[in-house]
């Protein structure tokens, strides 16, 4: 009995069984975290058919091998991995004209869109045939039907520190920045949340539930489409834009009308 | 323009209007005596009146508004009709701003008057600031008038503040948790004021009922009190004036004040107001609507204050990080308490420069025609170092939005804003300088030498000459009228010791004067008038002969 005691004390000892209990450890914690992730988003994988795949791919090697790799692997330094990061991901980047990328400074910029509907959608077919990832949104998510204030207040706890209270834009360290969102369309705002497109944070649908994201898009969609009730909003930028117009519109202009009027008078 | 001695006129309005009341209160001395003030006509003699009529129309507009606003942080849920906020959780400050905003007829329109109006108020008291400093119109007896205009542009950033965070928005709510911050960073006593200041841990249920009795109560009875005491002052010491044959130190040449003179400040208000108006009308400020109730959790990027508390946001944000120190179980927080500082020592140099300037030049007269600011090189240069110094300090505060704006990095922007902190004003000390002297000295020759012609002149020996002509006694006057400063020379006091401050004295004394221009005098005119007027007799002949 005590042998065996002791052996199992050594056993408890050894760096073997340490990594043994982590590994065991880190099965349930992550097999359970699958679970409950795959609950919260049920799989809305579109059919690809084999001929789009293969549209897309002869796509792909002709126009984003060059940096991603042939097989998509990613390539040091240059690209990331396109492998699991979903059709979501391809259809934001290409379709708001952020890829093809082109070397730049700290940041990808957005161009001109290059491809049309269908490419996009071959290419992000065949990207998403490689490994599952987050899927084009579905469009019951799309309406913007839904609460606008709840919309607004989960816009501003969880994306105004990067894009500004009114979704106007703002800085981030080293030249990188968060755009402005007045242009961005209801599946952009969705699949920038789902990806995490360079500097953003994904929000996966257990932090914010594919309804919730509709409210966000919901509330975006109204800063878009009403324009200011107080006249023009000088870009939104708040009070630096109107500190200059203080100065230089109205005092400025005042000055203007009593030099013109001590100009006239003598 | 009449003299202030020309325009007597017996039995006319004034005196009749003077004599009815005089004869019910008594006072009529009083008002004929400021219906006779003369003021004099420039466009920059106006700034002060603009920001005495922008107080007004502050005034009028937060009458208004007080109306309807409710400064109460109680919870409630909206009901109004603005969508994206239905059903929101908010205070009823900011719910009453939005009512006042979406549903009180005309509430937005005065609520844009009053926040326009505000950022001119600030504006224009600064910018008559300016004027006042690089005239020279601080100097005696005017210096105590000085502190008042001082006191005022403070207090207009003071009602300013506390104006801005009563609709209780998240914009305003972030700038009051700055000043929370910058509260709590002061040693040993911060926490205690903050705790104090806000009834219990920010944002606590009290800070909006609070600032709302300031911002209606007591900062603009101080402001009013300062502004009576400052246009007191003003008649007592009469108007300054640029400097012009027939202006001296001991009279003042304008309009009269009654009834030229009101009737033109009369029109001048409706600009004023007409401005604020128009602005107000056609351009948003403040859309709190987009920024949601106030929540400790969201922060907004891009949040800056008005215009007038940027700087010391600036002053904040250029802080070098890094510098904070343990006390025992303190912690000395100098990124907050360096800008804290350096902004106190800023106002504090402002408010008491017009006595150090009086301290250095020792001079004891009156002055009422003012400096042109060429003529005093060194305060010039001062004034525009200072005017750097507080610019980039002002720019700071939108490093965020200059690096978005102009594609460049957010912490580029900010080194290169700390450097040219302390680099610029040295820079704009020098250059305002130099251009102040080459000015005098470009001055000194035309009043000597009279203005160039264009005329080319060839004499019979074969010299080329350009004919100058002599300048009219206005024009020669406006360049040759200034007191001329010399370094003093350290004396010794009735002891018959120079004192370590007389010495310091006169140190500052050489930095001030030791480079100077001096102007023209009467024989160096006259003489080379003669040798002119020489020339043009041999220029006359050359023509003559030629013919
Ligand atoms: C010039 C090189 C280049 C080309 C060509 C290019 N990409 Fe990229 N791509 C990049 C880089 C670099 C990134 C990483 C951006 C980042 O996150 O900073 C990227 C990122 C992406 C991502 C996002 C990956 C993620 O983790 O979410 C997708 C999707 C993508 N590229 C798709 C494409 C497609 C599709 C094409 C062809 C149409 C393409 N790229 C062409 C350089 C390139
Ligand atoms: C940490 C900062 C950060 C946060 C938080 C953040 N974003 Fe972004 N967002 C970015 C950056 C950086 C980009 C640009 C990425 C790029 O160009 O590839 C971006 C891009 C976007 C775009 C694409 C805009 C376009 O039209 O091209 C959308 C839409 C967007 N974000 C929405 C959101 C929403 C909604 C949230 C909140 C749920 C959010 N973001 C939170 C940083 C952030
Ligand atoms: C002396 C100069 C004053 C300045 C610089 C000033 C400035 C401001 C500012 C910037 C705001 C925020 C406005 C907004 O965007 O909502 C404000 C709000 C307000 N002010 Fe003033 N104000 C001044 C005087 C007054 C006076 C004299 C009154 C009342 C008699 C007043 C009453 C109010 C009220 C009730 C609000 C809140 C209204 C709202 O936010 O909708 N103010 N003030």
């Amino acid at each position: 009995m005590a042998k065996l005691k002791k052996k199992l004390n050594g056993l408890r000892r050894s760096p073997k069984s340490l990594i043994a209990v982590l590994f065991a450890g880190l099965l349930v914690v992550g097999s359970g975290y699958t679970a409950v992730n795959a609950a919260v988003s049920p799989d809305r994988q579109t059919v690809r058919s084999e001929s789009q795949i293969q549209y897309g791919k002869k796509l792909f090697l002709a126009n984003c091998a060059s940096c991603h790799g042939r097989n998509a692997e990613g390539r040091e330094l240059i690209a990331p991995s396109l492998i699991g990061v979903g059709e979501a991901a391809v259809d934001f980047q290409v379709s708001t004209g952020r890829m093809p990328g082109a070397a730049s400074g700290p940041q990808l910029q957005v161009k001109p869109v290059q491809f049309t509907e269908e490419q996009i959608s071959a290419m992000a077919a065949y990207v998403g045939s490689l490994a599952d990832g987050p899927a084009i949104p579905d469009q019951a998510y799309l309406q913007a039907n839904g609460d606008p204030t709840k919309g607004g207040e989960l816009f501003r706890i969880n994306c105004a520190m990067c894009h500004n209270a009114a979704g106007k834009g703002g800085a981030l360290t080293e030249g990188k920045y968060a755009p402005g969102l007045m242009g961005s369309s209801a599946k952009t705002i969705y699949e920038a949340m789902i990806t995490g497109p360079q500097n953003m944070p994904v929000f996966n649908d257990a932090n914010i539930t594919p309804e919730e994201k509709n409210d966000i898009i919901t509330y975006l969609t109204y800063l878009q489409e009403n324009s200011s009730v107080g006249g023009d909003d000088l870009g939104g930028l708040g009070p630096v834009t109107e500190g200059l117009l203080a100065w230089f519109g109205m005092l400025g202009l005042i000055i203007a009308i009593t030099v013109w009027l001590g100009a006239k008078s003598n | 323009m009449s003299n202030a001695t020309t325009s007597k006129k017996k039995n006319g309005f004034l005196a009749g209007t003077a004599t009815y009341v005089d004869d019910r209160l008594g006072v009529g001395g009083v008002l004929k005596e400021f219906g006779r003030k003369i003021f004099p006509d420039h466009w920059s003699f106006m700034l002060g009146e603009v920001a005495l009529y922008s107080f007004l129309v502050l005034l009028l507009s937060g009458t208004f508004l007080t109306f309807f606003f409710q400064p109460s942080m109680t919870q409630v849920v909206y009901d109004g009709v603005y969508a994206p906020l239905k059903g929101a959780h908010m205070s009823i400050a900011y719910a009453s701003s939005l009512d006042i905003t979406f549903e009180v007829r005309g509430g937005l329109l005065m609520r844009q008057v009053h926040h326009w109006s505000a950022l001119l108020f600030v504006a224009a008291a600064g910018l008559h600031m300016l004027r006042v400093f690089f005239t020279g119109a601080f100097r005696k007896p005017r210096e105590l008038n000085w502190v008042v205009g001082f006191v005022l542009f403070v207090l207009g950033m003071a009602a300013g503040f506390t104006g801005y965070s009563l609709p209780d928005d998240l914009l305003s709510g972030n700038g009051l948790r700055i000043i929370d911050g910058m509260i709590k960073g002061i040693p040993w006593i911060g926490t205690w004021v903050s705790t104090l200041l806000f009834g219990g841990e920010f944002p606590g249920h009290a800070i909006v009922g609070r600032l709302y009795s300031l911002h209606i109560m007591l900062v603009p009875a101080l402001i009013l009190v300062f502004l009576a005491i400052h246009l007191v002052m003003l008649v007592v010491h009469k108007h300054t004036h640029y400097s012009g044959p027939g202006r001296k130190d001991t009279n003042v040449v304008g309009y009269p004040l009654m009834p030229v003179y009101v009737a033109k400040a009369g029109g001048f208000f409706f600009i004023v107001f007409g401005v604020i108006m128009l602005i107000s009308s056609f351009f948003t400020i403040n859309p709190i609507w987009n920024y949601g109730g106030y929540d400790p959790s969201p922060v907004s990027a891009g949040t800056q204050p008005d215009w007038y508390i940027g700087w010391l946001d600036g002053a904040l944000r250029l802080a070098p990080t890094g510098i904070e120190f343990m006390i025992g179980d303190n912690t000395v927080s100098m990124n907050i308490l360096l800008p804290l500082v350096v902004s106190l020592v800023f106002l504090a140099l402002v408010a008491l420069y017009p006595f150090f300037e009086n301290w250095v030049t020792g001079d004891k007269r009156e002055h009422h025609v003012l400096d042109r600011p060429r003529n005093a090189p060194v305060r010039t240069a001062i004034g525009a170092a200072g005017v750097t110094f507080y610019a980039v300090l002002w720019a700071g505060a939108s490093t965020d939005l200059i690096a978005t704006s102009f594609k460049m990095s957010l912490n580029q922007v900010l080194l290169a804003m700390q450097i040219s902190l302390i680099i610029l004003p040295f820079v704009a000390f020098i250059v305002t300088k130099r251009i102040c002297l080459s000015l005098q000295r470009k001055d000194r020759e035309i009043a000597l030498h009279g203005r160039e012609s264009g005329r080319i002149v060839r004499l019979p020996h074969g010299e080329y000459i350009e004919v100058h002509e002599p300048l009219e006694s206005h024009d020669l006057y406006k360049l040759v009228a200034y007191k001329e400063y010399e370094p003093t020379l350290p004396r010794p006091n009735a002891k018959g010791k120079i004192t370590l401050s007389a010495r310091l004295r006169s140190r500052i004394s050489r930095f001030y004067f030791q480079d100077r221009i001096s102007p023209a005098t009467q024989t160096e005119i006259d003489e080379n008038a003669h040798h002119a007027h020489e020339l043009e007799e041999q220029v006359q002949k050359a023509i003559e002969s030629s013919k």
